[in-house]
């Protein structure tokens, strides 16, 4: 068995004064798509800046291309290969979208993903390179943000509450744009609030529930009523 | 008559340049990472120390002592941020405050010991008497060209902000630390970079001062007042709103100084908190404190 | 229905601890071995003392504005300079007997500092402190434009002002003395009741999360402000006291940045800062190392400067901050603690 691309043994992180995970274990192969699910204060956030280094871990919990990268600062996780579209969008909103996109390719790692690509992508953005990012649609900022974390050419690319707050019809386009953005061979975590659209495009699901994982399959063979008790914590 | 306060408005002008040279500095700090540096008018009087220092060992003019002080200074920068103030960096308003609190009373003393209490001056030669006569007016060339230097700063540090890679490091850092850090951009070494070239600029403007009037380790705390008042006068995050808070005060001095010697900085400081009382978020501010 | 209670309660709530007893018992003391110093100090011993307790009078009035109230000033040395000068300008001018005018000195503090408040409150945070330095700065430049106080050059107490004071010399430093420590004891039990009052509990809520006490109808503009203005009337009385121990005073020294705000942020800082021992400490501190460190000349101030960086950046909490996470101690009981109750055998 090949090693897998991403291997999280254990993990612990807080969330200011709180612990909110507790040991977890997790694994994601090369070109895999998982989803992350779970209630509100579950730690799915908390996950994703925990593994893009935002939040320091203890050592040895988080393994990448079989090398520890649990004590690198953010900045040095994301030259490796890990990039986060976090929750919320989060653009610069001193800077344009096209130096919104520009800055995501900092690391400078190289790949099929540039501004040509993204532009290809998303079209919209390209007409409106010059405006601040800021002052975009929801659903044009969100294209931003998965933008600028493509730029960075990423191994493994994070989605972080990727349709909250977005119109049903945004939601929709931006999930029809993602097996295109994943297929590059790219693996990808998606945390989702919507179940079933994150069972659409993953390969298996992780569900977590009080910062320890309560459900974890394949996504086609998880029965909805696993993922209810899994979700809530229902008997 | 009327020459004489055109004559003081002109004067007042040019010396806002220099007052807008000591606020660039403090300005562009604040503006990548909230900092409020209350060194900012020591490290103006060690620069200038820097180059009286180097013009007497090498002999050579002043101006081309930029040439040295301005990479020394830039590389002190460098170090005191990561060795020092990114460390108190955070929601915390105390710390950096105290620290750079410390550091001036540190570089205050240092300076005493090592050049005294003397007053010095760097010496010029002919910039420092030579003068143009304009419409009736004489002016001084090297105020004149201090306020020219004073245009050319503010004019670079607005292109390094908005049209280079570097400045766009600055804006993403200051926008948002964590997702500039997702971004591969290590803030700590992106704080380095901003003051190395605000105490670039600060070299620039200790050497200026050193000229232009004689200096003593003490007077760091006044030139930290004069730039903070232009920055505030001028709004916060508007380098040319501070130019323009720069020259008010610089205005409100000579007209001050007219009326009365004893008058000329108390004339700047009541500029000041008017402008405090009716606008307090100055005259073009851009960004929120 | 009747409020259920519950009579096996095994815990309860308390401000009091031992060690605060203890601490009280020692206190007062303390206390009592100071008042009575004049009897057993040397004159030179006396004045030090003097010194000490306007210092710690100074330094508990910061650490009541920065570390309470989150407003950092840099400026303090605006009311010790006007204090100063309103001893000197009541005495002369106004006739006043020096005790009399180091209360006018308190209350015209106060005073001044309301619309002063209004003023740079419209500053936040950083900008704030250097603020305030502006106004001393404008309070310093403005005294030395006065001619009939010595302009620039500054000017002595009148004898005949400095003889109302005591008929003795002895008289005259024991009074002095006295009134440091009052100033001292006043200053510090004033910030304690304060700080168990209804309003203190508002602003270490303020401290601890300005936005969440803002949300629970915390006016907090009022509270810093109230906390400013009564601040600037007790260093402005104290200013007052310390311009009656020097007899003489001049713009510079009046408003002088480092003795009169530099020396008392180092104080804090070391002692510990938003706590009521930590400026004790500090003080005692202070003193030590400027009576053993002194003849160092400008290297004191670097190495206070130094020690004060690392204290800030190793031991944010300072002196006090290292001795009570040690030892858990609480000399000024301001929070409150759940305790178990000792058990009762048979209960």
């Amino acid at each position: 068995m090949p090693e897998p691309l991403l291997q999280i043994a254990g993990l612990n992180a807080h969330y200011r004064d709180f612990q909110a995970l507790y040991g977890l274990d997790m694994t994601v192969a090369a070109g895999e798509v998982l989803a992350i699910i779970g209630a509100n204060g579950a730690g799915k956030t908390t996950f994703m800046r925990s593994i893009s280094g935002l939040i320091a871990n203890g050592s040895g919990q988080v393994k990448y291309q079989g090398r520890d990268i649990s004590g690198l600062r953010a900045d040095e996780v994301a030259a490796l290969g890990i990039a986060l579209v976090p929750e919320g969008r989060q653009l610069f909103r001193s800077l344009s979208v096209e130096e919104n996109l520009i800055i995501g390719g900092q690391t400078g790692r190289k790949g099929p993903w540039n501004l040509a690509a993204v532009f290809a992508l998303f079209p919209i953005l390209k007409e409106r390179r010059a405006v601040p990012a800021t002052s975009l649609s929801g659903g044009q900022q969100q294209m931003v943000a998965i933008g600028r974390a493509l730029m960075a050419n990423p191994d493994l690319i994070l989605f972080d509450e990727i349709s909250l707050g977005l119109a049903p019809i945004i939601i929709r386009d931006i999930y029809a744009a993602l097996p295109g953005i994943i297929g590059e061979g790219m693996s990808a975590m998606i945390v989702e609030q919507d179940i079933s659209k994150a069972l659409s495009v993953s390969d298996r699901l992780y569900c977590l529930q009080e910062g320890r994982i309560s459900l974890e399959g394949a996504s086609g063979a998880v029965s909805r009523a696993d993922i209810s008790r899994a979700y809530f914590g229902m008997e | 008559m009327t020459m004489e306060w055109v004559n003081a408005i002109v004067q007042g002008t040019l010396l806002g340049g220099l007052y807008a040279l000591f606020a660039a500095g403090l300005s562009l700090i604040f503006g990548v990472m909230r900092l409020v540096n209350i060194a900012h008018g020591d490290l103006i009087v060690m620069a200038a120390y820097l180059g009286l220092t180097v013009v007497s060992v090498l002999g050579i003019h002043p101006l081309l002592a930029l040439v040295l002080v301005v990479p020394l200074m830039a590389g002190f920068g460098y170090v005191l941020q990561r060795a020092v103030l990114n460390r108190t960096l955070g929601d915390d308003l105390l710390p950096p405050l105290l620290v750079t609190f410390g550091l001036s009373v540190i570089l205050q003393n240092g300076l005493l010991e090592v050049y005294s209490a003397d007053p010095q001056k760097i010496n010029a030669g002919v910039l420092e008497t030579a003068s143009v006569s304009v419409a009736g007016l004489s002016l001084g060339v090297l105020p004149l060209l201090t306020f020219a230097v004073a245009l050319a700063v503010i004019w670079g540090l607005q292109w390094v902000f908005y049209h280079t890679a570097l400045g766009r490091a600055f804006r993403a850092v200051s926008d948002n630390q964590d997702i500039a850090q997702l971004m591969g951009l290590n803030r700590r070494h992106i704080f380095g970079l901003a003051m190395a070239l605000a105490l670039g600029v600060t070299a620039i403007a200790g050497i200026l001062l050193g000229i232009r009037t004689s200096f003593d380790p003490s007077i760091g705390g006044g030139r930290l007042i004069f730039g903070f008042e232009a920055v505030i006068i001028g709004g916060l995050g508007n380098l040319w709103g501070t130019l323009a808070g720069g020259v008010i005060l610089g205005v409100a001095q000579t007209i001050g100084a007219k009326i009365d010697p004893g008058w000329q900085l108390l004339a700047g400081h009541i500029a000041f908190l008017v402008i405090l009382a009716i606008r307090p978020n100055g005259l073009f501010p851009r960004i929120s404190a | 229905m009747s409020a259920p209670v519950n009579k096996n309660r095994t815990h309860h709530v308390t401000r009091s601890s031992a060690a605060a007893q203890i601490a009280g018992a020692f206190g007062a003391i303390a206390l009592i071995i100071l008042i009575a110093a004049p009897w057993w100090a040397g004159s030179a011993n006396l004045r030090l003392m003097g010194e000490v307790c306007l210092y710690l009078a100074l330094a508990s009035l910061w650490n009541f504005m920065a570390g309470y109230a989150g407003l950092v000033s840099v400026g303090q040395q605006a009311y010790v300079g006007f204090g100063g000068y309103l001893l000197f300008a009541l005495t002369i001018f106004g006739g006043l007997p020096p005790l009399a005018a180091i209360a006018a000195a308190g209350a015209l503090g106060a005073l001044i500092a309301i619309p002063t408040a209004l003023l740079i409150f419209r500053l936040r945070g950083a900008y704030f402190a250097i603020g305030t330095w502006v106004i001393a700065e404008v309070f310093r430049l403005s005294f030395a434009q006065m001619s009939s106080l010595g302009g620039g050059s500054g000017s002595s107490l009148p004898v005949n002002v400095v003889r109302s004071l005591a008929a003795s010399k002895d008289g005259r430093e024991f009074l002095s003395y006295w009134l440091a420590l009052g100033a001292a004891v006043l200053v510090i039990a004033a910030v304690y009741f304060y700080l168990r009052s209804r309003n203190g509990l508002a602003l270490t809520a303020i401290r601890d999360n300005e936005l969440a006490a803002g949300s629970l109808g915390i006016d907090i503009w009022r509270m810093k402000f109230a906390v400013y203005v009564v601040t600037a009337a007790l260093t402005s009385a104290v200013g007052a006291l310390i311009f009656l121990q020097k007899l003489r005073i001049s713009p510079d020294a009046a408003f002088s940045v480092n003795d009169w705000t530099a020396f008392v942020i180092f104080i804090v800082v070391i002692g510990g800062i938003g706590t009521i021992e930590g400026p004790i400490i500090g003080t005692l501190v202070f003193f030590l190392l400027r009576e053993t460190l002194a003849d160092l000349g400008t290297a004191y101030l670097i190495i206070l400067g130094v020690v004060a960086i690392v204290v800030m950046l190793k031991a944010p909490k300072g002196l006090w901050g290292l001795i009570r996470a040690r030892f858990s101690l609480n000399l000024f009981p301001l929070g409150y603690r759940v305790l178990r109750r000792p058990e009762k055998k048979g209960a």
